[in-house]
């Protein structure tokens, strides 16, 4: 506590010195990340209203199952925790390069501004994979008296309520010939698409067994827009960062920081890291988690 | 190796860095350890069928985990808690808007919702479960 007696001694506010006690420019990051709080804040309240508004709203558990290369298997949440792992292990290796930079340490800075910099990119990587597969994996949802393959998208969402299954059994009749062949396709992969295309209608709805489908109407359209326009302004808050930290990366190796003295620029941009961690926080609580 | 001193004419005060990293190995863990909980009490949501009032006070947890991973993440990673009070201070209340913001904006798209449950019939019987299930698809 010696610190805060020395201190608090100190008058702040009779001029002549900043009250608090801060470099310009790193009390201005901190103002500008307060703000950029707001707006992520401002993004994430807006989907908890419309989510409020909302009678039904898709399970998270559901939408969020898949794993590269598991295929079909259904593991819920198992894929965001290593992303959320991976950005967690980044923001270890960012404060630690910020520790180096007290210390005046070259080579420690380096070293973990390269490490935080692979963790930013191996989060990107996994985030493009989760925007694909959830954009080109297809459902079969009942809409309009008919059966339907849509994915994730803005434009529609394939979660809804499970439909009434004597309601699928009527929508067999309207539903189109491609459609059946892929849904029959999936459950009967050592069928070549051609035999199947060449089947009548219905002899592909008897090898449908509709109870075991679980066909699912067509869930809040809100839910594509907010997923996206969420997860990717916070993509691209870590696709800016990893670019800053590589410039930063540059500068420390040329010996910049050492000349000056001090790792200060350092410090301001292991604030902005940290800030993107922090938004993750909130990502994975309200979007996969509640 | 020698430590960075009088970086910059703002700083009156300056706090000696600690030597060793042991605080951010420590907070680590302890990220680590809240974030699996989370994940846990999800997954407890998934596969068991409480009650709402237990999914949403189970849910009110999970909030609470997060808020304290974020009160790690400022305090320790990005050493708000080492700096002086007026600092803390200048960022922490401005930050206070964001119990109204959360508070007016939820409980505005809830009364909207049971408005439309009111005078919109279609509305309520097109979008209530109509069928319980166990399903994972």
């Amino acid at each position: 506590m010696s610190s805060t007696t020395t201190t608090n001694k100190i008058k702040w506010w009779s001029g002549g010195k900043s009250p608090f006690n801060m470099e310009y420019g790193k009390l201005m990051m901190w103002y500008f990340l307060m703000s950029d709080a707001f707006t992520f804040g401002a993004f994430l309240i807006s989907y908890g209203t419309i989510r409020f508004s909302q009678n039904f709203w898709p399970d998270p558990n559901v939408v969020f199952n898949a794993f590269p290369g598991a295929g079909h298997a259904n593991l819920p949440l198992a894929f965001v925790s290593v992303m959320t792992f991976i950005l967690i292990m980044s923001s270890v290796t960012m404060v630690l390069a910020v520790h180096a930079g007290h210390h005046r340490n070259k080579k420690g800075v380096v070293k973990w501004m390269a490490w935080t910099i692979v963790g930013g990119l191996a989060f990107l990587g996994c985030q493009a994979w989760e925007w694909w597969h959830l954009i080109t994996g297809t459902h079969a949802v009942l809409a309009d008296g008919k059966l339907e393959l849509i994915g994730q998208t803005m434009r529609g969402n394939p979660w809804g309520n499970l439909a009434d299954v004597n309601l699928v059994v009527d929508a067999l009749k309207n539903t189109s010939h491609e459609t059946l062949v892929s849904m029959v396709h999936e459950h009967h992969q050592n069928m070549t698409h051609e035999t199947l295309m060449g089947m009548s209608h219905e002899q592909l709805t008897g090898m449908l067994n509709v109870a075991e489908l679980h066909i699912r109407e067509k869930g809040p359209v809100a839910f594509g827009g907010y997923f996206y326009g969420i997860t990717g302004f916070h993509g691209f808050h870590v696709f800016s960062g990893v670019v800053i930290n590589i410039i930063m990366l540059i500068m420390a190796q040329k010996g910049v920081f050492e000349k000056r003295g001090h790792y200060l620029m350092i410090e301001k941009v292991g604030l902005y890291w940290h800030f993107v961690d922090l938004v993750w926080v909130f990502v994975f609580l309200c979007f996969y988690l509640i | 190796m020698e430590l960075q001193q009088n970086v910059a004419t703002e700083i009156t005060f300056h706090h000696e860095p600690s030597n060793d990293t042991k605080r951010i190995w420590r907070t680590f863990w302890v990220m680590l350890f809240i974030t699996l909980i989370e994940l846990g009490l999800g997954l407890l949501l998934y596969a068991t069928d409480w009650p709402y009032n237990l999914t949403l006070a189970t849910k009110g947890v999970i909030v609470i985990l997060s808020f304290a991973k974020a009160f790690y993440i400022v305090s320790i990673f990005m050493h708000l808690g080492d700096e002086i009070r007026n600092m803390i201070v200048t960022i922490v209340v401005p930050l206070l808007l964001f119990i109204w913001f959360i508070c007016a904006f939820l409980m505005d798209g809830n009364s909207y919702k049971n408005l439309r449950n009111d005078y919109d019939k279609h509305f309520k019987e097109s979008t209530t479960v109509k069928q319980k299930s166990n399903s994972n698809h």
